[in-house]
């Protein structure tokens, strides 16, 4: 194996243990909801089982896939990946900081949720352990942007290959966002957890953990794009429709991605209207590219299916490769994006938000997104992914194939009852919804236990992905490595102006628009009479 | 840069649909008032529960038939936990929290408040229908989150 391969490999196998340990909270949790008795059925597991599924799946899984994904573009399209040691180093870093903070999390001393809003005070090694598996990522971020100066200087003028494009552009993303997250956590978070400061202003830490909080959903869903556009087309046997139009999608997601997030913030007080009414607007412009993604990716698949042999209207989708599971995942995966994206542009909307927020709804918005359109894209390239890098064939290929449909049907399953009980008012992220039985209460509880189904349905699939990969790591027999090949673009497509290659250009105008979007509120909430707060932790 | 004519049709559709959304959002909050709640007014929050409105929160009726609510989000409870209010006038809800992060929702409207310490947070509504609204946190607070539990009685106009 490769020093690249086993770097890839080590990334893939903690995010698939923590997906493991993050699925497991799951299920208890959507049992516990249907009024099943168990014998950890307390409030006090049920909202650690809450914090630890949040963290260990949307922050622990996601980061360390995509450092491997990253990793692998790199590595397949460039060729080297500059700064083996400090990949190393950001790997190790990142892995001692997840586990002290899933350790702090099982601990039953920091049960603050992946939100940790002050004035909630968790034990401070939750805070030191997140922020280290954020300084593990930007030496990945660092190593990705190194990899690619070096191989600039040996080839100037030259296209940036798609893939890496679009995987740089995800380092751009995490970087603007970080940047909130840093000053919330080391200026505010930090000290008060030490003990050197004695109080905290909940709107102040919030408005920076949100600016950090919605480019965090790109960061997950770039990667997922990079395959959908640079991968699946190959898969499908196929040519991408437009290579020009996607560097296009990728620089907007540099633009619009973080000048944004008030749009969940839109309950708060202490931030004036119009403040939310500019970042309505931003998070309409950033629903753009997402839309054109929709024609150029679907373009690109029924150019796979008309070169199958494919013929009418619709016959092309017919003869697309649905038993392979990666192709199936990412199908399933767009399908229910667009579900998603649908429920994104109501969340984002200035005045109907408050019919949502906070609600059940807003855990069905996010497991269509980025429980599904990102983690089983995943989920699915990691069957594309493995025996390429280790040559060992996809063990139970029948439980491989099985998995993401299964994925599908129960996250709907689980999803669309989240968005019907969240519209007639149920609150997300309650141990129970009895409410002492009143009447507006009486009608979720169906709901909650359709809810419960999908969850157990969900659970199995993310065994069989488990098992799967862990056979295929472990017990596959090797047998010929096929190599990496990415979609070529169709003749018809003509280049980007190099313009759209520009990063350090595009992160520049990327931090204006954040100054003018967040500057202004910003330095209102600053400068305001302000009363901060002192820490509890009434866990 | 060639971009095919179907997509160009597509760009130009999506474009129509936001502008669409973004207007029909701009045209509602300057006619219909439709905004999010947005105070900005601030209170100590280790003071509150001594002195002033917050320490004896409840229903204030004004001269002209409007309706003031004053409420305490608080480690798990909402004070007062019952609300009379009448049917048909505005009625404005203030609320704070003298310890965490609470939420502040009336099932059934679209009345959905943070609550955090250090500020107040305001929403005004108009009750058509009487009968009893149910009140519940939505923002994760502690161990006792789910039995946040208030109630809005809301009788026939006088």
């Amino acid at each position: 194996m490769t020093a690249a391969a086993r770097l890839v490999l080590a990334n893939v196998w903690v995010a698939v243990v923590a997906f493991a340990l993050g699925a497991l909270m799951a299920v208890m949790q959507a049992l516990a909801r249907a009024g099943i008795e168990l014998p950890f059925g307390t409030a006090r597991l049920y909202y650690l089982s809450v914090t630890a599924h949040g963290v260990l799946e949307a922050l622990v899984f996601t980061t360390f896939f995509i450092m491997a994904l990253g990793y692998l573009v790199t590595e397949t399209t460039l060729g080297r990946i500059a700064g083996m040691q400090w990949a190393w180093a950001g790997f190790w870093i990142a892995l001692v900081g997840t586990l002290m903070t899933t350790l702090a999390i099982l601990s039953g001393t920091s049960t603050v949720l992946y939100t940790f809003y002050p004035p909630l005070e968790a034990h401070p090694t939750f805070y030191v352990g997140a922020t280290l598996l954020i300084i593990g990522s930007w030496l990945w971020s660092a190593v990705m942007i190194g990899s690619f100066r070096a191989w600039r200087a040996g080839h100037p003028g030259e296209r940036v290959p798609l893939a890496l494009h679009g995987m740089l552009a995800t380092v751009a993303v995490w970087i603007l966002a970080t940047a909130g997250l840093a000053v919330e956590v080391l200026v505010f978070i930090l000290p008060w957890s030490f003990g050197l400061v004695d109080r905290i202003d909940p709107i102040v830490a919030r408005t920076y953990f949100w600016w950090f909080g919605h480019p965090l959903t790109y960061f997950w869903l770039l990667p997922a794009y990079v395959l959908w556009y640079t991968v699946i087309p190959k898969v499908a046997g196929g040519k991408l429709f437009s290579d020009g139009l996607t560097r296009v999608v990728f620089v907007q997601f540099i633009l619009f991605s973080t000048p944004v997030g008030l749009h969940h913030q839109f309950s708060d007080p202490g931030i004036a209207g119009g403040w939310k009414l500019l970042h309505t607007f931003t998070t309409y412009a950033i629903m753009f590219p997402s839309l054109v993604t929709a024609f150029t990716v679907i373009a690109s698949l029924e150019n796979a299916g008309r070169a199958r042999g494919g013929t009418g209207l619709f016959g092309w989708l017919r003869v697309l490769p649905w038993r392979d599971p990666f192709f199936a995942g990412v199908a399933l995966s767009m399908v229910t994006f667009a579900l998603g994206g649908f429920g994104g542009a109501i969340n984002a909307a200035y005045a109907m938000n408050a019919m949502v927020h906070n609600t059940a709804w807003i855990q069905g918005h996010f497991h269509l997104t980025v429980g599904t359109a990102v983690a089983l894209t995943f989920m699915g390239s990691t069957y594309w992914m493995l025996p390429r890098l280790t040559g060992r064939a996809i063990a139970f290929p029948r439980l491989a194939t099985m998995q993401p449909y299964l994925w599908f049907v129960g996250m709907q399953c689980f999803s669309i009852p989240s968005h019907i009980a969240g519209l007639m008012g149920m609150p997300r992220r309650v141990y129970t919804g009895e409410f002492q039985g009143v009447e507006a209460a009486q009608a979720w509880i169906p709901l909650v236990n359709l809810s419960a189904v999908g969850g157990v349905i969900l659970f199995v699939s993310a065994m069989c992905y488990v098992g799967v990969v862990v056979g295929s790591m472990l017990v596959s027999p090797v047998t010929a490595r096929e190599p990496f090949e990415y979609a070529e673009a169709m003749p018809s497509s003509t280049p980007a102006s190099p313009l759209w290659d520009r990063f350090g250009l595009w992160t520049a105008v990327a931090v204006l628009l954040i100054a003018l979007a967040y500057g202004p509120p910003l330095y209102h909430l600053h400068t305001m009479t302000r009363f901060p707060s002192q820490g509890f932790s009434p866990f | 840069m060639h971009v095919d004519r179907y997509e160009r049709y597509w760009m130009w559709a999506a474009i129509g649909m936001l502008v669409l959304f973004t207007g029909a959002i701009v045209i509602t909050a300057v006619t219909g008032a439709a905004h999010p709640p947005s105070h900005t007014e601030v209170i100590d929050p280790e003071t509150l529960t001594v002195a002033g409105e917050f320490a004896t929160p409840g229903v204030t009726t004004h001269e002209d038939g409007r309706v003031t609510v004053s409420l305490r989000a608080e480690f798990y409870v909402f004070r007062p936990e019952h609300v009379r209010v009448p049917a048909g006038v505005p009625v404005t809800f203030r609320i704070t929290s003298p310890d965490v992060l609470h939420g502040f929702q009336i099932v059934g409207t679209n009345v959905n408040l943070t609550v955090a310490p250090g500020y107040v947070s305001q929403a005004t509504t108009t009750f058509d229908t009487p009968g009893e609204y149910l009140v519940v946190c939505n923002e994760y607070c502690g161990l006792g989150h789910h039995l946040m539990q208030g109630a809005i009685v809301v009788e026939p106009g006088r």
